[in-house]
């Protein structure tokens, strides 16, 4: 049995508005596993970007534990969080948050010029390997401005892998991507998943789920459903069934 | 703390943003610049009339006839007519402190050579005129103690006097010049001098022996002052009290009577013009702590904004695991990069001006040290502040809330 990654208990999150709460986690617990693709699901306002921005550490629950490979969250000074989310995490949001003006090399470096451990010459050898991994070792010194959305996803992705985290997270790391760039992505995740990495990603689009190995839902604040997958999908078939877009039919 | 990494990614982050950076230095640029250029200007201005006032000479001591003046009453004229040349004499042999001494008569009307005339007026004074006046001949000669014995016709002009009576460039000396239709023999011409400071010119100048003024022109037995020079300035008011003992007894006053005559000495005027370019120093020190102000917070505000614009980058890197400290360090080099580049970049400016100022305007410029350190410390803390603060806040943020800064 794996060891478990992720560890939630009875997490609540509100939000103080004015003199209302906005109750945007109502007490959710689960579990999860080491190499696991999880999926998180729901109509939009139930919650998923809290419950994942509280799985990076950038945000902090009400109450409830959170384990992150054992250790507790809760507790943590920010400056402990800071470096925890520095050496566990690798976050991948909807609109990328590349730096500008700043290379892909660079941006993917970025995790690594926070951790003292890691000298230059390792940390470019991480970074070079992170952008082979997703596909753009020819993009390497291309800017944020000069790269197209998948790319700027790929580099985001690059980023988040290249301190070998124990979880990646992805917010609707395809929302704004065409279908076909999307389908890339995702066959970009399942190699990854492939490979072992445990992954949590947050979307709204309910085919993808089939690609992932487990699928959580979320309603108002709660988890309405829970399941495992047993019948994976692969990405890359999709994608090579999917029409070729105009562009590249000429 | 990996100062290394920090440092390259602020270095990376102001070559990333050359015009940002570029824009924020030019606020202390011109902060540091303005106040160096101000100050040196003003203090060049104020030494400049302090060594003008120095050349007038601060041992000079006037006595002229009559008491203290009493709320503008006329005087009779007979109070006016208590300086004689006696008084000049026993003066002469008794004092101890003097170095020159000279009589003073004047009189005026136009002064006539050939086809040329001026208006002026010719002082009667003793050969010690000169020193007294630090005054120099340029060509020819002062007129002699014999010719003041015999009132000879003779006479030593200035600059704008040469001017006006030989425009033609021919040399004056050993010409006539006439005044009130009696001839004067031209001996000497004094080195120019130009304006003081006051705005008289003072080579509209004709000198000529006292006694020949005295008869030749005025027919009158008094003097209408008396010019000394104390041996050294230190020695001015011993010099003033020595006169006045000295004029108080040849004029037989008694303990209780007024003096007749009054002393007056450069020193007092030297401490007027002292007072005015102190109010000038005073009122450029405002100014430049104006401009000092106005730069501080025009620093302050383009460091704030460009810091504060830059939430969301803080909540990138929060995200990404920099810590609070690691934010505020790297904002810290940032701002302590700009602010000392643009403070030693306006400290060159302000020089720069300044030797400029000098060498097309003319003007006498004194650069001075510690306006070079205020400006550049007020300017540089404050933008160093100012950078540290915004980013001080920013990083206490939650990492979510300064990515979703708007
Ligand atoms: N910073 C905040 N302040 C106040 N309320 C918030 C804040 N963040 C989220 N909420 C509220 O919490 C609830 C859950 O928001 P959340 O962003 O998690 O939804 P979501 O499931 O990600 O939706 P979407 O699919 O549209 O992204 C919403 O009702 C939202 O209004
Ligand atoms: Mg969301």
């Amino acid at each position: 049995m794996e060891k478990k990654v992720i560890e939630l208990q009875n997490i609540k999150r509100e939000f103080i508005v004015g003199d209302e709460t906005v109750h945007a986690l109502r007490g959710v617990s689960f579990s999860i596993r080491e190499g696991e693709f999880v999926t998180i699901m729901g109509s939009s306002g139930s919650g998923k970007s809290t419950l994942l921005n509280i799985l990076g550490c950038l945000d902090t629950p009400t109450s409830g534990e959170y384990y992150l490979d054992g250790i507790s969250v809760r507790k943590m000074t920010k400056n402990k969080r800071a470096i925890l989310r520095n050496r566990k995490i690798g976050f991948v949001f909807q609109n990328y948050n590349l730096l500008p003006k700043t290379t892909a090399i660079e941006n993917v470096e970025l995790p690594l010029m926070y951790n003292p451990e890691i000298g230059s010459s390792e940390r470019r050898r991480r970074a070079v390997d992170a952008l082979k991994a997703v596909g753009l070792e020819d993009r390497m010194e291309h800017k944020s401005n000069q790269m197209s959305g998948g790319q700027m996803q790929r580099v985001a992705i690059a980023r988040a892998l290249v301190n070998d985290p124990a979880v990646i997270l992805a917010d609707e790391a395809t929302g704004n991507l065409d279908s076909r760039t999307s389908f890339e992505i995702l066959v970009l995740f399942q190699k990854l998943h492939a490979e072992g990495r445990t992954i949590i990603f947050v979307t709204h689009n309910p085919e993808i789920a089939s690609y992932s190995s487990r699928n959580i839902r979320l309603m108002d604040g709660h988890i309405i459903e829970d399941k495992i997958n047993g019948n994976i999908l692969s990405a890359e078939k999709t994608l090579a069934e999917l029409p070729v877009n105009d562009d590249e039919a000429e | 703390m990996n100062w290394t990494n920090l440092f390259k990614i602020s270095l990376k982050a102001l070559s990333n943003n050359k015009m940002r950076a570029f824009l924020t230095m030019l606020g202390i640029i011109i902060g540091v610049a303005a106040v160096i250029t101000m100050i040196a200007l003003g203090q060049g201005a104020k030494k400049n009339i302090q060594n003008e006032i120095s050349g007038m000479g601060s041992n000079i001591i006037m006595i002229h006839p009559g008491g203290e003046r009493r709320g503008g009453v006329r005087l009779d004229p007979s109070e006016m007519q208590t300086l004689k040349e006696a008084d000049y004499e026993v003066l002469r042999k008794e004092s101890l402190f003097l170095a020159g001494l000279s009589p003073n008569v004047t009189v005026s009307g136009q002064l006539i050579c050939g086809n040329n005339n001026y208006p002026s007026s010719v002082s009667g004074v003793s050969t010690d005129y000169i020193s007294i006046r630090q005054l120099e001949i340029s060509s020819g000669e002062m007129f002699t103690e014999t010719d003041v014995r015999q009132s000879a016709k003779v006479c030593v002009i200035g600059a704008t006097i040469v001017d006006n009576l030989f425009p033609d460039g021919t040399n004056p000396v050993g010409k006539i010049i006439r005044l009130n239709q009696v001839p004067l023999k031209v001996i000497g011409v004094l080195e120019a001098k130009g304006y003081n400071s006051m705005g008289m010119d003072q080579d509209d100048i004709v000198l000529a022996p006292y006694t020949t003024v005295m008869k030749r022109f005025r027919a009158i037995n008094y003097l209408e002052g008396i010019f000394a020079s104390a041996i050294a300035e230190e020695m001015t008011d011993l010099a003033t009290a020595d006169i006045e003992s000295i004029l108080r007894r040849q004029h037989k006053l008694k303990d209780g009577d007024d003096n007749d005559f009054m002393i007056r000495t450069q020193q007092e005027l030297s401490q007027i013009l002292n007072n005015t370019t102190n109010l000038l120093t005073t009122l450029l020190a405002c100014i430049a702590g104006i401009s000092l102000l106005v730069g501080g917070i025009g620093i302050m505000n383009i460091m704030y904004v460009s810091v504060t614009e830059r939430t969301k980058e803080i909540g990138l890197r929060m995200s990404v695991g920099a810590r609070g400290i690691d934010i505020l360090t790297q904002f810290l080099i940032e701002a302590i990069l700009i602010s000392i580049t643009g403070g030693i970049i306006g400290i060159l400016t302000g020089c720069g001006a300044s030797a400029i100022v000098r060498l097309v305007g003319n003007w006498p410029v004194a650069i001075q040290p510690w306006s070079v350190v205020i400006s550049f410390l007020v300017c540089t803390v404050t933008g160093v502040f100012f950078g540290w603060y915004p980013a001080k806040k920013a990083a206490a943020l939650d990492p979510i809330d300064a990515l979703r800064y708007e």
